[in-house]
């Protein structure tokens, strides 16, 4: 056994250390992705006895109009939240100068990422509030007449949306910022004295040099996209008339809301989801590894 | 030392022997509910009164958010059991009871009389012809009104027997003149448009085709479901233009302010209404206006029940529990608490509240009464349903596809 432990020491301490977070990882994480495929295939209220549908619950998500809906607003989140990383860069630049109380400044633009999705949710549907809501106000003043724009079924995803970029935009700002920090000063220096300036600095000498931060949010705006939850919880409860659904949300409501437990149905939809994410994440994966092994 | 460790240890030995021995004195009744402050007052001091007639039950309360409780029951019920537990009438606990999760109470019912003395809420116990819990409490709906607002757009106050609806939509007209909402309702979280629906439905077409429609027996492609809508139609220009961003509480001050005429509602509103200022004075109630002539006046009534857990380890006395909650004198004091009716029939209320003493009257002499439709529909047909009342309220020209979409909806859930 010693002398086993001796001549191979050095192969297995490695996995000695990684031993606990592993299976924590298999036993909480890749487990549950199995047992989720496995109930997508039983008809299961989460008390009785569960019953084999074999694929029954993919053929009704398919025609399923609420399925639909959800779908397509992932794919407008998806789109849209991609605004955060331009934005997100811009900030940065704005900020990246030394100039008195600059700290303070950078802390307040940080400041959304640091409160709550719930409380973000809030302010933003008190924002949005019909009659005394500041938006609503403000178009009211303007144009004679208020807009709801959460009882609005064409105009609640974008309202809801645009609460979400708000800490999604600071917080790639911060990426940003510590990758700003990173740039080297004598590449700039010698761009300047080639004269480059304005928009071709940015581009040819900036950003290249801001790649693994750009890489980073991205993969984080996209993931964010794809897991909205807590503010269409908060601020419609994908209201109205199911409008404002995301497959995230549709799948709690399915599976565990108060009108809910259809557990297989709810998991084929978080099986549906996984797949989406799969894509991106491959992808994510594909690229890292590409990077490494080209060192 | 020594001898002080072997006397601190025969004082802990006699201390357990002694909570021993009173385990063993009274019988443990666990007890999982989900009350609001008031309520479990109203509760505490019942279950005071019952270990007084009882000396040798305890019942240990626990008390769960009333919201998490949907959750948790899921859970106790089958991991850890109490021998009560609290839930809702009709269709609600049918999935309990198909699971076998609730135990068949039929031998309370009959040997306490309760068949006759809760007969209003018998049917809505009933499942496979046996008695699966008992009601304690429930609450009319109808609705509520400002009498300011009516003399603010000139409208003539109705009495306490109502309008007729050709005079509600015709004061409707009156209202939106005058710049308020005649009918107002926050439907953020759908189930205060049902309670709309629920009405237009019982008083359209009566309490048997609305427990046929919610038990699926009717496709909600009819003509006649389509009658229920054309009557909705008639006031949907009238209910409050943002609904469905608002809560039913926002709703509630729109009507306190005067901005807002009625309000379908259950009587849980009066104390909002109240709070926000309103008075015996000025807050109104009536029946929902009939609409088909002749039809038999029904209305929804939600009921709160206790139940028995198949896994409860102290049946017998959950029995006389149930026996005891049932009873007049419990339910007189009990509601009296609340500021909610009695599910018995030889229980009292209080004079005093006018709301309390019209909805007593009201569901009394009712032909039948429907829980909500929530309760009365199957959970997955509830939520399809509702978020199209919700739509046809903001949409009303998309009736036909919402009707397909309900009509899909009932093939999958009723099979």
């Amino acid at each position: 056994m010693s002398a086993y432990w001796k001549a191979n020491q050095r192969r297995l301490a490695p996995w000695l250390f990684l031993a606990p977070g592993l299976i924590m990882f298999a036993v909480y994480v890749i487990a549950p992705i199995f047992q989720s495929m496995w109930i997508s295939f039983y008809d299961w209220d989460g008390l009785g006895e569960a019953k084999w549908i074999g694929t029954a619950n993919y053929a009704e998500l398919a025609g399923d109009p609420n399925m639909v809906t959800s779908f397509k607003n992932n794919i407008i989140w998806l789109a849209l939240y991609m605004l955060s990383v331009p934005a997100g860069l811009l900030i940065a630049i704005f900020l990246n100068q030394t100039v008195r109380g600059i700290r303070l400044y950078k802390s307040l633009f940080f400041f959304p990422f640091v409160i709550s999705q719930v409380v973000v949710g809030l302010i933003f549907s008190w924002f949005y509030a019909p009659g005394f809501g500041l938006l609503y106000k403000v178009i009211e003043f303007f144009t004679g007449t208020g807009v709801a724009i959460l009882a609005d079924p064409d105009l609640v995803t974008y309202g809801i949306i645009a609460a979400g970029l708000w800490p999604q935009i600071a917080y790639v700002m911060i990426l940003y910022l510590t990758g700003l920090n990173n740039v080297a000063p004598d590449q700039v220096e010698a761009a300047r004295l080639d004269g480059a300036k304005g928009w071709r600095m940015l581009w040819y000498v900036i950003l290249p040099q801001l790649r693994p931060a750009t890489f980073i949010a991205v993969v984080v705006t996209v993931i964010g996209a794809l897991r909205s939850f807590d503010l269409v919880s908060i601020m419609t409860s994908g209201g109205p008339f199911g409008s404002s659904r995301v497959l995230s949300y549709y799948m709690y409501e399915t599976a565990l809301s108060e009108y809910g437990y259809r557990m297989g149905y709810g998991a084929a939809i978080a099986v549906v989801l996984f797949g989406i994410m799969m894509v991106f994440i491959s992808g994510f994966i594909w690229k890292m590894w590409r990077d490494e092994t080209e060192r | 030392m020594v001898h002080r460790k072997a006397g601190a240890l025969a004082i802990m030995a006699a201390l357990l022997m002694s909570s021993s021995a009173i385990a063993q004195e009274k019988r443990i009744l666990k007890y999982n509910a989900d009350y609001d402050p008031i309520p479990l007052a109203a509760m505490e001091a019942l279950i005071a009164d019952f270990e007084a007639a009882n000396p040798d039950i305890d019942v240990q309360l626990n008390n769960f958010d009333h919201e998490g409780y949907k959750t948790a029951i899921r859970n106790f019920l089958t991991a850890d059991s109490p021998d009560l537990a609290n839930w809702y009438a009709g269709n609600r606990m049918a999935p309990f009871v198909a699971a076998g999760q609730f135990m068949d109470v039929t031998d309370v019912w009959d040997a306490n009389g309760l068949n006759e003395a809760l007969g209003s809420a018998a049917a809505s116990m009933t499942i496979d012809g046996k008695k699966w819990g008992v009601p304690y409490t429930y609450y009319q709906w109808g609705i509520y009104f400002n009498k300011d607002a009516y003399a603010a757009a000139g409208v003539e106050v109705p009495g306490p027997e109502g309008v007729d609806w050709a005079t509600f939509v015709s004061n409707c007209e009156k209202f939106k003149a005058a710049g308020i909402d005649c009918l107002t309702t926050g439907t953020k979280a759908l189930w205060p448009g049902a309670g709309i629906f629920d009405y237009m439905s019982l008083r359209t077409n009566g309490y048997e085709w609305h427990m046929d429609l919610t038990a699926g027996k009717i496709a909600w492609t009819d003509e006649s479901v389509k009658k229920v809508f054309t009557e909705l139609a008639k006031v949907q220009p009238y209910v409050t233009a943002n609904h469905a961003a608002i809560d039913w509480q926002d709703a509630a001050a729109l009507l306190v302010q005067g901005k807002a005429a009625n309000y379908v509602m259950g009587n849980f509103a009066v104390g909002v209404f109240k709070e926000g200022g309103m008075t015996n004075d000025n807050l109104g109630f009536m029946a929902f206006p009939e609409i088909t002539p002749g039809i038999p006046r029904s209305e929804d009534a939600p009921t709160d029940t206790i139940h028995i857990p198949s896994g409860a380890t102290n049946v017998e006395d959950a029995k006389k529990f149930l026996a005891f909650v049932a009873s007049a004198d419990a339910q007189t004091k009990l509601n009296a608490a609340i500021g909610q009716l009695p599910t018995n029939k030889n229980s009292t209320v209080a004079a005093d509240d006018p709301f309390i003493t019209a909805g007593f009257k009201m569901l009394s002499e009712a032909h039948a009464l429907a829980q909500f439709f929530d309760r009365d529909a199957p959970a997955e047909m509830a939520k399809a349903g509702m978020e199209g009342i919700q739509q046809f309220l903001v949409q009303p020209d998309q009736l036909d596809a919402i009707l397909e979409r309900l009509e899909q909806v009932r093939g999958q859930v009723y099979k």
